[in-house]
């Protein structure tokens, strides 16, 4: 028997198994996905939280209900990689040999790489991209009555580029609602040069600060936090001062790819950005938050990509080329606060422009538009995923490669 | 995108005025842009940020981040201020004739 090992059993690693289930001759191979969590976390719920409208359980369910049963699942933390010898080492000194390895581990936040984050921690400094964060972050505006909230980007890449954003306008509406928007004074801190950096997203995008009311404050890279004093302090100089602090910090993969040295200085790992092979070595495959390739990292890429990877795997196992090419396709909701959201669709070549989706000229769906109807297609997108996406059930009518007919290029 | 004349040179550039096509860059354009951008001369510690740029985006195919500089380019980040004021990677970026630093919108 030959093995087939996933390690990572989030969004990409899921799909994966189960695409790979389905196409792989079981005589032949085994499919053994490993990962410490036994929770599966819907993760762009994560920014919902705070503002009630998710809550806890909207967002969690168990892995093991999206594994094929002749999938076999470990659960177990991973300690190393040993590329050359085919071998993965998990933290109980289990060793599994490998034929071919898919990394799926994702990234994560870092908060340890901004110094000072951790004195105000949980106190007045919060993020939204964990679920313990974003529950904190949920009971703290409870009770918080107002003052200066900073919204901080500490530097690129992130996991979905556009929840910062998503998370302004989300807080502009919610004081609204709660009568307190007077109180609240929103500032938005970037190292990029403004909120938006692509030409025809500007043009449509680019009022939005100003007709909701949020400050801005571009070009600004973070050297440290004076959690004392309530100040962001810029590396020249500059300084930005907050009564509640909300943080992206520093986007990470984990640091099982620094200790197996596949990494780059993030721990992303360096990966062709068509084939989703790695640079290093030809049995390993890398898909999802994981890679170092300039796509977005959002699980809709995954998605795009697990249909690329499961042919390009097909083809490795039977010798072929690896002709399957992953464009770069990425498809996300922006959620703009009163039930409206944007929707942009873009790969490596082509920017988010105006159009239909997915159907050319019909839609339902919108593209750089603020409507009611994409908004529901972002609340809905929790099903979508939970039901059809984790199991690898294509969405009709929405292939890998971005569709170009249907869009004003 | 559109046609440009920098230092004597038609270029091709996107809407704000990065180089789209690296073969048409050569060191007078970078030298215009870059007084452009207010800084005048460009002394040997600009362009060994310049030739860093160039050769990592050449071997990775994307734009070095700050840290990245640092680790791999030996480039303190207050040298690189110091060079290049305000934003650093932006201006260096369009002055190597790469593409600017951006987010997907
Ligand atoms: C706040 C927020 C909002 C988002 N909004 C959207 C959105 O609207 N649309 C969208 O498309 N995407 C969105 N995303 C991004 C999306 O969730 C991710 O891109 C996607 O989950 C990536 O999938 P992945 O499989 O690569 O990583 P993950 O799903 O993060 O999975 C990685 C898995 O690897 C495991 N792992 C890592 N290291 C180890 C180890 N050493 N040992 C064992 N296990 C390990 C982890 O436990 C985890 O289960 C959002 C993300 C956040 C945080």
């Amino acid at each position: 028997m030959k093995k087939l090992l996933i390690l990572g059993a989030g969004t990409a690693g899921t799909m994966m198994a189960n695409h790979l289930n389905k196409k792989l001759d079981l005589k032949e191979w085994s499919i053994t996905i490993v990962d410490q969590e036994p929770q599966h976390y819907y993760q762009p719920g994560f920014l919902f939280i705070p503002f009630e409208i998710y809550s806890e359980r909207d967002v969690v369910k168990e892995k093991k209900q999206f594994f094929p049963k002749s999938v076999e699942y470990i659960q177990a933390p991973i300690k190393l990689i040993e590329a050359e010898q085919n071998l993965v080492i998990l933290q109980d000194n289990t060793r599994i040999n490998y034929d071919l390895l898919i990394i799926a581990t994702g990234c994560k936040i870092a908060p340890d790489e901004i110094d000072g984050l951790e004195d105000g921690w949980r106190k007045n400094i919060f993020d939204f991209y964990t679920f313990d964060g974003s529950v904190a972050l949920r009971n703290k505006l409870r009770e918080w009555e107002g003052g200066k909230m900073v919204l901080h980007l500490a530097e690129m890449p992130i996991k979905c580029p556009v929840a910062p954003l998503e998370f302004l306008f989300l807080a502009d509406w919610f004081f609204n609602v709660k009568g307190i928007r007077k109180n609240v004074e929103i500032t938005y801190v970037t190292p990029l040069s403004g909120a938006f950096t692509k030409p025809r997203a500007s043009a449509v995008l680019g009022n939005l600060f100003e007709t909701k009311n949020i400050n801005i404050v571009p070009n600004f890279n973070v050297s440290h936090v004076e959690a004392e004093d309530n100040k962001l302090i810029s590396l020249d100089g500059k300084e930005v001062e907050y009564d509640l602090l909300v943080t992206i910090p520093t986007n990470m993969g984990d640091q099982l790819i620094e200790r197996s040295g596949l990494g780059d200085e993030l721990n992303f790992v360096p990966t062709d950005k068509h084939t989703l092979q790695s640079k290093a070595y030809e049995n390993i495959f890398v898909i999802g938050d994981a890679t170092d390739i300039p796509a977005s990292k959002a699980g809709s890429v995954a998605h795009f990509e697990a249909e690329i990877l499961t042919e390009n795997i097909l083809s490795y196992i039977h010798g072929k080329p690896l002709e399957a090419h992953f464009d770069g396709h990425a498809n996300c909701y922006i959620e703009s606060g009163y039930n409206k959201a944007f929707l942009i669709d873009f790969n490596y070549d082509v920017e988010p422009v105006e159009g239909t989706f997915p159907l050319p000229g019909v839609g339902p769906f919108s593209l750089l538009k603020e409507t009611t109807i994409n908004h529901w297609g972002k609340m809905a997108f929790r099903h979508i995923y939970w039901y059809m996406l984790l199991k690898g059930i294509p969405i009709p009518t929405v292939p890998p490669h971005m569709k170009t007919s249907g869009k004003k290029l | 995108m559109a046609e440009k004349v920098i230092a004597g040179f038609t270029v091709n550039v996107t809407e704000e005025g990065y180089l789209t096509d690296k073969t048409q860059w050569n060191k007078e354009i970078a030298a215009e842009i870059a007084q452009e951008l207010g800084i005048e001369e460009l002394t040997n510690a600009h362009w060994n940020v310049i030739d860093f740029l160039q050769k990592d985006y050449a071997e990775t195919g994307k734009l070095p981040t700050i840290r990245r500089m640092k680790k791999e380019g030996g480039i303190s980040t207050k040298d690189l201020y110091d060079l290049f004021p305000e934003g650093p990677l932006v201006k260096a970026a369009k002055i190597a004739g790469l593409s600017k630093p951006a987010s997907c919108v």
